[in-house]
């Protein structure tokens, strides 16, 4: 009986690992084809990632934690608006900005954990639209530095590495943004599968287990706001890097609440997921708003219907549930 | 023997109706006390009162010769006092062995560890998977919580709290819900639970306190009304009256 406990504990290991290594392959690979099929697209490619990061750290929060947030795009916009002031002020280098913008969404991140934590529930949920129509307004008002309702313009960014240069076709911007969400996203695999990332699983079900177990939730998921910050302000710097501009959009709620619906259409809870939910209501919202600028919302919500009926699991889920179904003969251990 | 765990002159009132009175009682390592009542005797209130999730308006808790009364659950926990859930709380998505991995890194202060691998803890994995053994759930400790027995849950429950290495271990009616085929091997877990732990059982099935617990404490009505060896219990004028004889069948067995 030893022998066989020995035997359990160490065979299915591997196995996340090889799965992150091919998730982080595909992601590549799909990357890569857009890449070559849509040359002429690459600057909606590049917000695409952006939004990702967004949606990715919405994730962290709403998947991981079972914090619902309609605020998300704070942080978002604060990493957007501290890489542009900072590349308007002579800081250009744009690995730095990112980092900037990394860690303004962290510490806008504490902040807004720190309120939001004070809740439960609903009031959770209105406390972080206040957030970020607080901060949207103040985004606004404060325009000799954001520029207001022009939106921040004027920056100009170094080329990465002194060589690629952020040009008009933005082609360095789409693949530094494809290398800056293939590194969060193999840090956030990572960290949704360590202790911290499994104690986050059990405060979204059940907090008082936890608690009993003598893990104190604040500090846990304030961590967690933080590290979601960081996601967020990444992919904030990231589209102010591409598109050269930063507007209010990005600190609005209607961001905040778009992201909110391309995970919950993706799936919660997977990190893939919310990648496919971005790029399917992204790419939905860019075909069908050409075709039909004042309708294409229906046809989304329509898909969203759709999919909470049919696929109340999202995407992802709904995968998993077929990739579960596939690999059932391969025995029941791991998962 | 040294006194472990000791409740002096509890009471908690909700607007005005008392629940809790001027409870007292005090446990020695290694006892095995039973506290049984009727239903709305105050025994939830009770649990909560000594595992810090209410505070009471009088009275004192004392675990190891320190006061915790103005500790919150969490350093109660921290501090030797561990409890079981009379309706399993565990993580449904969750193998076996990752509840009790997840209890024993806590213990080594490393549960929330951003850059470490859950399962890359070999000292941790090791001592789940022997803790785990000896309650017999290794066949399923790599199985969904959501598709194992309720009975074996109720195990885990017991794992858990094993992995805690509690100084007092709470047990919240651990065989209920459990069918009576499976209730021998929760008693059989009981019974090899480490000697010098202080454990206080509360418990509705009157055979399993009969077979558990040197001592019984009884609650009725927010108040302690006996406290003796179990087979004086049902003889006790006052228990018999509390019961009302709903459980006069304890009564013919004791």
């Amino acid at each position: 009986m030893a022998n066989a406990t020995l035997q359990s504990a160490a065979a299915p290991r591997l196995r996340p690992l090889g799965r992150d290594l091919i998730g982080l392959a595909l992601i590549a690979l799909a990357g890569l084809s857009g890449y070559w099929l849509f040359p002429d697209n690459l600057a909606f490619l590049t917000r695409v990632i952006s939004v990702a990061l967004l949606v990715l750290s919405l994730d962290l929060v709403v998947g991981y934690c079972g914090i619902a947030s309609l605020g998300q795009a704070a942080l978002y916009g604060a990493g957007a608006y501290a890489a542009g002031i900072a590349c308007i002020n002579g800081i250009t280098d744009p690995i730095l900005l990112i980092l900037i913008g990394a860690v303004a969404g962290a510490v806008t991140g504490l902040f807004t954990g720190a309120v939001m934590l004070r809740a439960h529930g609903l009031p959770q949920l209105v406390l972080s639209i206040a957030l970020v129509q607080l901060l949207h307004e103040a985004a606004n008002k404060a325009s000799w530095l954001t520029g207001g309702s022009d939106g921040l313009s004027g920056m100009a960014p170094a080329p990465l590495f002194g060589v690629f240069e952020f040009d008009l076709w933005g082609r360095s911007a789409y693949l530094f943004g494809l290398c800056l969400l293939l590194v969060v996203f193999a840090v956030l695999s990572l960290i949704v599968r360590s202790p911290f990332g499994m104690v986050c699983r059990g405060l979204k079900e059940d907090p008082l287990r936890i608690s009993a177990l003598g893990i104190y939730a604040f500090p846990v998921l304030l961590k967690m706001f933080v590290i979601s910050g960081a996601v967020a302000g990444t992919g904030g710097a990231l589209a102010a890097i591409a598109t050269q501009v930063v507007g209010l959009d990005s600190v609005s709620f209607e961001l905040s609440a778009n992201a909110l619906v391309m995970l919950v259409l993706g799936g919660i809870g997977h990190l893939y997921g919310a990648l496919i939910g971005t790029v399917i209501f992204m790419a939905l919202e860019h075909t069908v708003a050409a075709i039909n600028p004042f309708h294409w919302m229906t046809l989304v919500g329509a898909v969203l219907i759709a999919i909470v009926l049919f696929a109340p699991r999202g995407l992802s889920g709904t995968l998993d549930q077929i990739a579960a179904l596939l690999t059932r003969r391969g025995g029941r251990a791991g998962r | 023997m040294t006194t472990l765990f000791e409740v002096s002159r509890l009471s908690k009132e909700f607007g005005g109706l008392k629940v809790s009175r001027d409870i007292s009682l005090s446990m020695a390592e290694g006892e095995r006390l039973a506290l049984i009542g009727p239903n709305g005797a105050g025994k939830t209130t009770f649990v909560n009162l000594v595992t810090g999730r209410l505070r009471p308006d009088a009275g004192q808790v004392r675990l190891a010769g320190e006061d915790v009364t103005a500790l919150g659950a969490v350093q109660r926990v921290r501090r030797g006092l561990v409890r079981t859930f009379q309706v399993t709380r565990l993580f449904p998505d969750m193998t076996p062995e990752e509840h009790v991995i997840m209890t024993v890194l806590q213990r080594h202060g490393k549960a929330t560890r951003i850059l470490a691998r859950f399962h890359g803890d070999s000292a941790a994995s090791d001592e789940a998977a022997e803790i785990l053994a000896t309650l017999g759930l290794t066949e399923v400790a790599r199985r969904k919580v959501a598709t194992i027995a309720y009975g074996q849950q109720r195990l885990l429950e017991i794992a858990i709290a094993l992995a805690q290495r509690p100084k007092v271990l709470l047990l919240d009616e651990p065989a209920a819900g459990v069918p009576s085929a499976d209730t021998p091997r929760i008693e059989e877990a009981l019974a090899r639970l480490p000697a010098s732990l202080a454990v206080l059982m509360i418990e509705h099935d009157m055979d399993l306190v009969f077979r558990f617990a040197k001592r019984v404490v009884v609650l009725a009505a927010g108040e302690l009304i006996f406290e003796g060896p179990p087979a004086d219990v049902a003889r006790d004028p006052l228990v018999r009256e509390a019961y009302l004889g709903s459980y006069a069948h304890a009564g013919s067995q004791a």
